[in-house]
């Protein structure tokens, strides 16, 4: 019978099932820990008084409560973020797990730096403490967040007790107009689904909008499955895919690399498979794309006008588009472009990578940042950073009045100190819009990297393909 | 290991909002935390208390007549976002033990669960039907039957609720789900020897 590739997946790594109303027992290959979800996991483990069964399986990293200010050192002032890094170093030390750390040159966001160190792999079952482990399906892997008590059970057995999900196909049609990018294209499926049509499914995106990214284009693409309420979403492997990972350093090298691409070959959805929902999208007329909400499916077009609460995206009432358009102070039928930004942040799983950083620096080259903007880049890892660096992106970014910082999850999150303030307007690159997300009282805009450069040259939201169509089509 | 739970019976507060995530039930900069205890006092941290740290009397949980309820009733996709299970660490250690509502989000009714924090799933008129009706009286008891899977509101009809046989097991009887996979050792031990080299 044909398969879709998370048929596959799901097959390849059942280990057993006590009965059919039992959950399987999925083996998971490939492990990601940071400071925040895993201590309390550690605790339990120890209580147990049981080994970590697989740290070959396992990596870690400090990303989302570390400083981001250029000189960071250590001890942290706050104490609390200090103890969790400690608590992290002890615990790994103790148990014998690859520790990306701040002096290791390749520390950075859990989801930036697994792709980047061959640590994910195609075919894989892979999990993190985090929601926004659903990147890792870039590469035709079945990668989920969890929960600290799932840490734990992964940690004592390697394997996660779990019922199937149901699929469901994104087919995207034909190719993203130029100066359309990977996040518009994610946000503008969000809004047309909502944040929750997801909510029991896989996603898997296809068609030729998706073939034609590159996998930093597809790691931001899965990396939004889950707010759409996908747990995962994923992309079959293909050459781009393989291209990207050869040499990586944790990647299999020689016949084990002839002998998994072979196998990573296989895994595409097979012809005539069937999805229990399919999603069809037209890629052509889809234009940048701006959040105007307090969730990521409440996003329309830079040349859309605000909705009314009278008539409201299908998936949500009047009542909560009247509450968040209250929360962004935004009013019915108000235009998108030109809303004046305070911040703008450019970061994240969703957009922290090198294409990402070069997409904003060609239109922050040679520009100033408007005077009434903050603006931060920060990089997703360590890695990314000295490559920006080796390209001369820093001093562009620094010539224009963007701060230039450390690698971390940064105001993203607002865990580290990097939070924006009540009633301030972020033009971010991150993925959550959610009230107080980057700061008590914040109210964030997601768009993609070069809409936000675009934002903090301008001081406002505008279409960046009609204010820079030089960088576009650099 | 949370300890088994057969029955519930409380009043409830009611939660007038659709897609609450976990950023409202426990904001990110109470995430600094090595234990699983004491979040309780930050849960909905930015509904509950003003500027100044006083408690904000129009948000529905600093209001005396739901004091000491036990079930939460929400609207659709609640718990959606972040996978943290500080959220249901949080509700737990605040005292809830039950959560009502139209609809979960996936992780988030996986880490409740884990932690002996029941989520209920009830069609959209039912559920609400009842946060109006503990609107109006907020000392109307709701009482939860895990083993027959029912919600019985206080003079209504009683309500079905689905639950997988699993989960009711580990629930009734705080089952602990590392022990029981460890139980199948010799089944991992020979799909890990298996494995491809690549993998
Ligand atoms: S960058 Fe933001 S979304 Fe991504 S892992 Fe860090 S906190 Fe989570």
């Amino acid at each position: 019978m044909p398969k879709t590739l998370y048929q596959k997946l799901w097959d390849a790594h059942v280990v057993h099932q006590e009965d059919p109303s039992s959950p399987a027992l999925l083996f998971i290959d490939r492990h990601l820990i940071h400071e925040v979800t895993s201590p309390q996991a550690f605790t339990g483990l120890a209580e147990r008084g049981i080994p970590l069964r697989r740290p070959d399986l396992t990596i870690a990293t400090v990303d989302h409560s570390i400083p981001t200010l250029v000189g960071r050192s250590f001890p942290l002032k706050d104490a609390q973020a200090q103890a969790q890094i400690e608590a992290l170093e002890a615990n790994v030390k103790a148990q014998g797990i690859r520790y990306y750390g701040p002096d290791s040159g390749h520390q950075g966001i859990v989801h930036v730096i697994g792709p980047e160190l061959g640590f994910t792999l195609p075919g894989q079952t892979i999990v993190c403490g985090d929601s926004h482990t659903a990147t890792h399906g870039a590469f035709g892997s079945l990668a989920f967040g969890i929960g600290t008590s799932e840490i734990e059970h992964v940690f004592a057995t390697q394997c996660l007790l779990q019922y199937p999900s149901k699929t469901m196909a994104i087919n995207i049609h034909g190719a993203l107009p130029e100066g359309v990018t990977a996040k518009d294209l994610i946000l503008a499926i969000i809004a047309k689904l909502g944040m929750d049509a997801g909510t029991g499914y896989v996603l898997e995106f296809r068609g030729e909008a998706i073939r034609a990214l590159s996998m930093e284009g597809r790691m931001t693409v899965c990396n939004m499955a889950i707010e759409a309420g996908a747990r995962a979403g994923m992309i079959a492997p293909d050459e781009t895919t393989f291209a990207y990972l050869k040499d990586k350093p944790l990647a299999p090298r020689g016949q084990a690399w002839e002998e998994a691409v072979a196998y990573w070959k296989t895994l595409a959805t097979d012809e005539g498979a069937s999805f229990d929902a399919v999603v069809e999208l037209d890629a052509t007329t889809l234009q940048p794309m701006v959040t105007y909400g307090t969730n990521p499916g409440l996003a329309c077009g830079i040349n859309e006008n605000v909705p009314s609460p009278e008539a409201p995206p299908s998936h949500t009432q009047a009542s909560d588009l009247a509450d968040a358009l209250d929360y962004m102070g935004l009013t019915a039928h108000q235009p998108m472009k030109g809303l004046p930004i305070d911040v703008v942040f450019i970061g994240s799983c969703t957009n922290s990578r090198l294409e990402d950083l070069e997409a904003a620096a060609r239109v922050a080259k040679g520009r100033k940042v408007s005077p009434n903007v903050r603006a931060l880049v920060v990089a997703g890892s360590q890695v990314v950073k000295e490559q920006a660096e080796v390209l001369g992106l820093d001093v562009i970014f620094k010539d224009a009045g963007f701060e230039w910082r450390e690698p971390g999850c940064s105001m993203c999150i607002a865990m580290n100190g990097d939070a924006i303030e009540v009633g301030q307007y972020c033009a971010s690159t991150s993925n959550r819009n959610f009230k107080g997300r980057q700061g008590k009282g914040g109210r964030s805009v997601l768009v993609s990297p070069a809409m936000a450069a675009a934002a903090a040259i301008h001081g406002k939201l505008v279409d960046v393909r009609e204010v820079q169509k030089e960088a576009i089509h650099a | 290991m949370p300890k088994p739970i057969t029955h519930i019976s409380s009043r409830c507060v009611p939660l007038n909002k659709d897609n609450v995530d976990t950023d409202q039930i426990i904001a990110a900069r109470f995430l600094k935390v090595t234990s699983r205890k004491g979040l309780g006092e930050h849960a909905f941290s930015d509904f509950r208390y003003m500027e100044d740290g006083s408690p904000n009397l129009d948000f529905v949980l600093n209001q005396p007549q739901y004091a000491h309820a036990r079930i939460l009733v929400a609207g659709h996709n609640f718990g959606c976002g972040s996978s943290r299970e500080h959220a249901p660490w949080a509700l737990v250690d605040y005292g809830f033990e039950a959560i009502i509502a139209t609809s979960f989000a996936d992780i988030f009714k996986n880490n409740a669960l884990k932690n002996g924090l029941l989520v209920i799933e009830l069609p959209e008129a039912v559920v609400s039907r009842l946060r109006r009706d503990c609107d109006a009286n907020p000392a109307l008891r709701v009482d939860v039957d895990v083993e027959a899977q029912t919600v019985v509101i206080e003079n209504q009809a009683e309500q079905h609720f689905e639950i997988g046989a699993f989960w009711k097991k580990c629930l009734m009887q705080g089952l602990d789900q590392v022990g029981y996979t460890l139980s199948f050792a010799d089944q991992i031990k020979a799909y890990e020897d298996q494995r491809p080299a690549f993998a």
